[in-house]
């Protein structure tokens, strides 16, 4: 590749396609018990207070990928909800959310406000949330997203062949539609509830960093189990494998159920105490969420007047 | 204020005090009979926050004369106690198990302000931790009869407990839950530097309605705990510290018949294979040297590595340690607190100077540590030499030695390497791998795929010099009880006299033609004299003829026995119990086709009548018929704890035991402990009855025809008293099993005290035909338990 593991290390460069390793995918093992007290440690011990509190949940909003995915969504609503990303406290203007997500169809609707603006636009693709399509489907879909303006593709991997013991499959459909994203950056959704054991989850985001994703996503948030802090865990621990073997460093998105500020601070801790500290910045975390962003406006509301706060007094996404 | 790109750039936690207030008193007493007692010498001394170096309180120096007001308080209570139903006490114990849980906050601070451990550990770990000991004992104590069904039990009387400071709320509920469910009244002693939470338990215990004098707290220092430890009214100590203090306490209990419990040091390993759970072994690290800063008897303070991930493993190491969070212990963000006095900073410092002045490689966890308290960086030793002090002395803080392996029996005689045998961790997911390796371990709790869990029903305690005795689960309760009678089947001598045939009429019981036989020892399997050359004689039980000449053995033989007993004990422990059973089976058999010359042998020495030594023999063949069928029943049990590991407690062999045979019964009384010390797995040093030596002697032809392999038992003959020194001082022997007067047991309890070996005598009055003397609680007495966790998941 003509860098040496030492500079990519620091560096920031962009994941690339690497090639297929299957070797690499069952080399580390994994203790369910370990990984449930290592979380329970984690999110009892790392609570930040009062002015940190502020400064981590203000650090909290700019990491999320507000969301919706809804059948029922309308430009109108996406609109809404996109005017809300950008300006998200009015007490703090500065402040906004990393990305808006919205299903494909509603790229150019996000893109009327959100062009010119730091907030992103993400799409779900490749038949979001089942994957059940056939790839070429699934490329052409991520290629129409990316024309119409999406910054992000947020696919979903075809647990279909994961759990099947086709990982080569798996890595396939990701590399391809890696390479149909451009300049387009790819989240890997592995839909960690779907995957039966712990060990699964090491696999697919193996995988999914093999085949150039930019970021592993846990969930679709149309499953339950969502976003585990126990799914997430082992996926931080891949990222910290993967990058101490090839020096790239991938993002990590936890999506679906996070819904209070305190959740948000948990995830926020379980990547500082895991990954190194400038993981904790939307290049390389991000929340997958809809009604979280309110809760945290509340609380930054009463951290800074120590009143309790109204949803009435929020503007609605 | 910081501002937030302030403090994002760091990613700073900021703090997160525990802001609830506990208030101390400025000054507290003894608590004897319900009630606050200033101390008789008028004496007090300041308990401190570890963390600040400033006093919390004054507190009572109790003194011998305080001790003795204790005990009286406690005679009287323990009779209160006692006459209390079953039910009542399950009662009264579940609502100190309630109490605690409401006043948890103020407990956990207590601790935090007097110990130095981080809040989130005193909160979340040790006070939760002490409620459950006290649900689970209020759950026993009114099932102490069917907990121990054929054996009928009682309380013990006034137990006398002293506990450390490293753990001192838990500690205090280990020792006082099982000793009030048993029945039993306390004297308490807290650790000199962390009185506080037992003295807000006096409050708890008046308040839930305990009666007077059943638990009784006298605070002060060392000499106060020698004084509860020396004092004749306590029936039992148990103690929990450091090895040191252990054998002070168990030379000053010698020959008293006090029972004793000690869970004393470790040097724990921890073996982390190559197809670990990479991220939970580093973890588990943390949480087994860094938790409660190191000062964890069990604290696993050598890791042994496989040397193909090693460099890959410290690496993470570091890194991981470098997350740990050092500072103020009522921070509820806080991982690591205050060492808990300056006398263990010191100390802690002391090593870590060996540690690099002897060559091994230090490394700290870049931190900054607070300015006042007493601090220690989380610290790991790399290229450490298994010469090095710091693999070998317990150093009781956050200091990590690391080792590295090749094979998995290296890797477990790395982990034996050491005096202690209290905990070890095997880090594998080859399950296989992990159960083979976790019966080698010769340690009281193995942890699979984890560290530092502890519960109320799974047992907890040491092998070797990490003490004796067990906390928790059923074996933890026993050792506040004791046997009243025991209701298994024995028949008796006058019923074994009526179903014995008679006299043998096809073989003449005395030979016409006499050939002078000399006895011999057996040692290593071969026939052997004495190396020293003497002997004594043994004449007929008439006086008028000496019936032999034998070899009285010395310190040497005893070495070579001792030697061939623990060579072949790792050749043994992999029999199965199947086969020990047959092997005492064929022992049966031959000593039965040879009943009527071991009964002319025995009436010969003895004296006693043809029908009497017939009746010992048959009742021998019946032993030894017994214990082949217990050595594949005594069995263990599956305990059912709080965390979702799968928990076994097994029974395993002690190792090479030493068996003084009684002068009473000279073939039963040796069968009745050979033949249970062998059921169990142990290889054996036996001395042969002084007196009567030669049932003994001929036993060897018996061993000899019964497939015992060589080293296995090994049989001496001699003067109980020469020899007796040399086995309890010898630190390859485990057990020591002696006979005669009471001087004899003190000699050996002393004497042991090089290895604190467990020391067994013959029962008070030995009568070696009674039902006592056979049964469940001889297996017991030549058994170690081991408690082996293993994780759950997917």
């Amino acid at each position: 590749m003509g860098v040496t593991q030492e500079s990519l290390l620091l560096t920031n460069a962009r994941n690339v396609i690497h090639s297929f390793d299957p070797n690499l995918l069952t080399q580390l093992r994994i203790d369910a018990t370990g990984i449930g007290l290592r979380v329970e440690k984690i999110s009892k011990t790392r609570a930040p207070k009062k002015e940190h509190q502020a400064a981590w949940l203000e650090a909290a909003i700019g990491l999320i990928d507000l969301t919706t995915l809804e059948g029922s969504d309308t430009d109108e609503r996406v609109n809404r909800l996109a005017h809300k990303a950008v300006r998200p406290w009015r007490a703090q203007p500065a402040i906004h959310a990393a990305a808006l997500c919205v299903y494909g169809n509603l790229v150019p609707q996000a893109k009327k406000f959100l062009d010119g603006s730091p907030v992103k636009i993400a799409a779900v693709s490749t038949s979001f949330p089942h994957g059940q399509t056939p790839l070429a489907i699934k490329i052409q879909e991520t290629k129409a997203l990316v024309a119409a303006g999406a910054d992000e593709i947020d696919m979903v991997i075809s647990r279909n062949a994961l759990l099947r013991g086709d990982h080569y499959k798996v890595y396939e459909e990701i590399a391809e539609t890696r390479e149909a994203c451009g300049d387009a950056h790819l989240k890997v959704i592995l839909e960690t509830g779907e995957l039966s054991e712990f060990r699964q989850i090491w696999i697919a985001s193996e995988i999914a960093m093999q085949a150039g994703a930019d970021f592993i996503k846990t969930s679709t948030g149309k499953i339950q189990p969502a976003a585990t802090l126990e799914a997430g865990l082992i996926m931080l621990q891949a990222i910290d494998q993967f990058h101490r073997r090839t020096g790239y460093k991938i993002g990590f998105k936890p999506a679906g159920g996070i819904r209070s500020a305190k959740q948000a601070l948990t995830w926020m801790a379980l990547v500082q105490e895991t990954l190194a500290d400038d993981w904790v910045a939307p290049r390389l975390l991000r929340l997958g969420a809809s009604s979280l962003l309110d809760d945290i406006i509340r609380q930054l509301h009463h951290l800074k007047t120590g009143q309790y706060e109204s949803y009435d007094y929020i503007p609605k996404g | 204020m910081k501002t937030p790109s302030a403090i994002m750039a760091r990613l700073d936690y900021g703090p997160n005090p525990e802001t609830t207030k506990v208030h101390f008193k400025p000054i507290y007493d003894l608590f004897i009979n319900n009630e606050w007692a200033p101390p008789i010498s008028g004496k007090y001394y300041d308990t401190i926050n570890p963390a600040a170096g400033k006093a919390l309180a004054k507190i009572a120096w109790g003194n011998e004369l305080d001790i003795d007001r204790a005990v009286k308080a406690a005679q009287e209570g323990f009779k209160t106690w006692k006459s209390y139903s079953p039910s009542e006490r399950s009662r009264l114990i579940f609502a100190l198990a309630r109490i605690i849980q409401e006043r948890s906050r103020e407990l956990a601070i207590a601790e935090t302000l007097n110990n130095g451990k981080p809040i989130r550990e005193s909160r979340d770990i040790d006070i939760p931790l002490a409620a459950r000991h006290f649900f689970y004992h209020a759950g026993w104590a009114d099932k102490l009869e069917s907990a121990f069904a054929d054996i009928t039990i009682a309380p013990l009387g006034v137990v006398g407990q002293i506990i450390p400071w490293n753990f001192p709320f838990l500690m205090l509920a280990w020792k006082v839950a099982p000793a009030l469910a048993a029945g039993n009244a306390v004297i308490l002693k807290p650790a000199e530097t962390t009185p506080l939470t037992a003295l807000l338990f006096a409050d708890i215990c008046r308040d839930a309605g305990l009666p007077p004098g059943t638990v009784n707290i006298v605070t002060g220092h060392g000499d106060t705990g020698a004084a509860l430890a020396n004092h004749p009214g306590v029936a039992k100590i148990a103690f929990t510290g450091s090895t040191e203090v252990g054998k002070l306490i168990r030379k000053a209990t010698a020959g008293s018949g006090k029972k004793l419990s000690l869970e004393l040091g470790g040097k724990s390993p921890t073996i982390i294979f190559e197809d670990a759970p990479l991220y939970q072994a580093v973890e588990g690290i943390v949480d087994s040297i860094f938790f409660n800063q190191g000062q964890v008897c069990c604290a696993g303070s050598r890791l042994l590595l496989e040397e193909s991930i090693a460099p890959k493993f410290i690496e993470l190491l570091k890194d991981r340690m470098a997350k740990i969070r050092v500072g103020d212990p009522m921070d509820k963000n806080t991982d690591m607190g205050a060492i808990n006095s300056q006398d263990q900073l010191d100390k802690i410092r002391h090593y870590a100077k060996i540690g690099q002045d002897e060559g091994a490689c230090l490394w700290q966890a870049p931190c900054e540590l607070p300015k006042q308290g007493f601090f220690f960086p989380p610290t790991i030793f790399t290229e450490v030499q298994t010469t090095h002090t710091i693999v070998q002395e317990e150093i009781f803080g956050p200091v990590l030695s690391i080792l590295t392996f090749r094979t998995v029996n290296e890797a477990v005689e790395l982990a034996n390497n050491t005096p202690y045998g209290l905990a070890a961790s095997v880090w594998t997911k080859d399950v296989s791998k992990m159960v083979a390796v976790s019966r080698t371990l010769k340690a009281g709790t193995v942890w699979g795929n984890g560290t530092n869990k502890f519960d109320a029903a799974a047992e907890f305690g040491g092998h070797k010099e990490s003490g004796f005795g067990r906390e928790g689960g059923l074996q933890g309760l026993w050792e506040y009880l004791q046997v009243q009678s025991s209701k298994s089947e024995v028949r008796s001598l006058d019923e074994i006299y009526r179903n014995a045939s008679p006299q043998p009429a096809t073989r003449n019981p005395q030979p016409a033609t006499h050939v002078w036989k000399t006895p011999k020892m057996l040692i290593g399997g071969k026939q052997v004299r004495t190396e020293s050359g003497r002997y004594y004689k043994i004449n007929a039980a008439n006086g008028q003829k000496l019936l032999a000449d034998v070899n009285q053995g010395s310190r040497k033989d005893i070495r070579d026995a001792v030697e061939a007993a623990h060579a072949a004990l790792p050749g043994w422990s992999k029999t199965t119990a199947y086969n020990r059973g047959q092997i005492l089976y064929r022992m049966a058999e031959m000593l039965s086709s040879r009943a009527s010359e071991f009964a002319h042998a025995i009436a010969a020495q003895t004296g006693s009548s043809w029908e009497d030594a017939a009746g010992e023999v048959s009742l021998t063949i019946q032993r030894l018929l017994h214990y082949a069928g217990w050595s594949d029943k005594y069995t263990g049990s599956v305990n059912p704890v709080t965390q979702t590991d799968f928990n076994i407690t097994y029974p395993e062999a002690v190792g090479v035991v030493a068996l003084f045979a009684p002068n009473t019964r000279p073939l039963l009384g040796l069968i009745s402990k050979l033949a249970p010390a062998f059921a169990a797995g142990n290889t054996s040093v036996v001395v042969a009855s002084e007196q009567f030596p030669l049932s003994a002697t001929d036993f060897i032809e018996i061993l000899d025809s019964s497939d015992v392999p060589a080293g296995v038992i090994n049989i001496i003959t001699g003067l109980h008293e020469e020899l007796l020194p040399t086995v309890a001082e010898h630190r390859a022997v485990g057990l020591i099993d002696v006979s005669g007067p009471a001087a004899r047991v003190k000699i050996a309890e002393e004497l042991s005290i090089s290895n604190l070996k467990r020391v067994y005598h013959d029962p008070e009055m030995p009568d070696w035909t009674s039902p006592e003397a056979q049964g469940r609680l001889w297996m017991r007495r030549y058994l170690e338990f081991k408690t082996v966790w293993i994780t759950s998941g997917f």
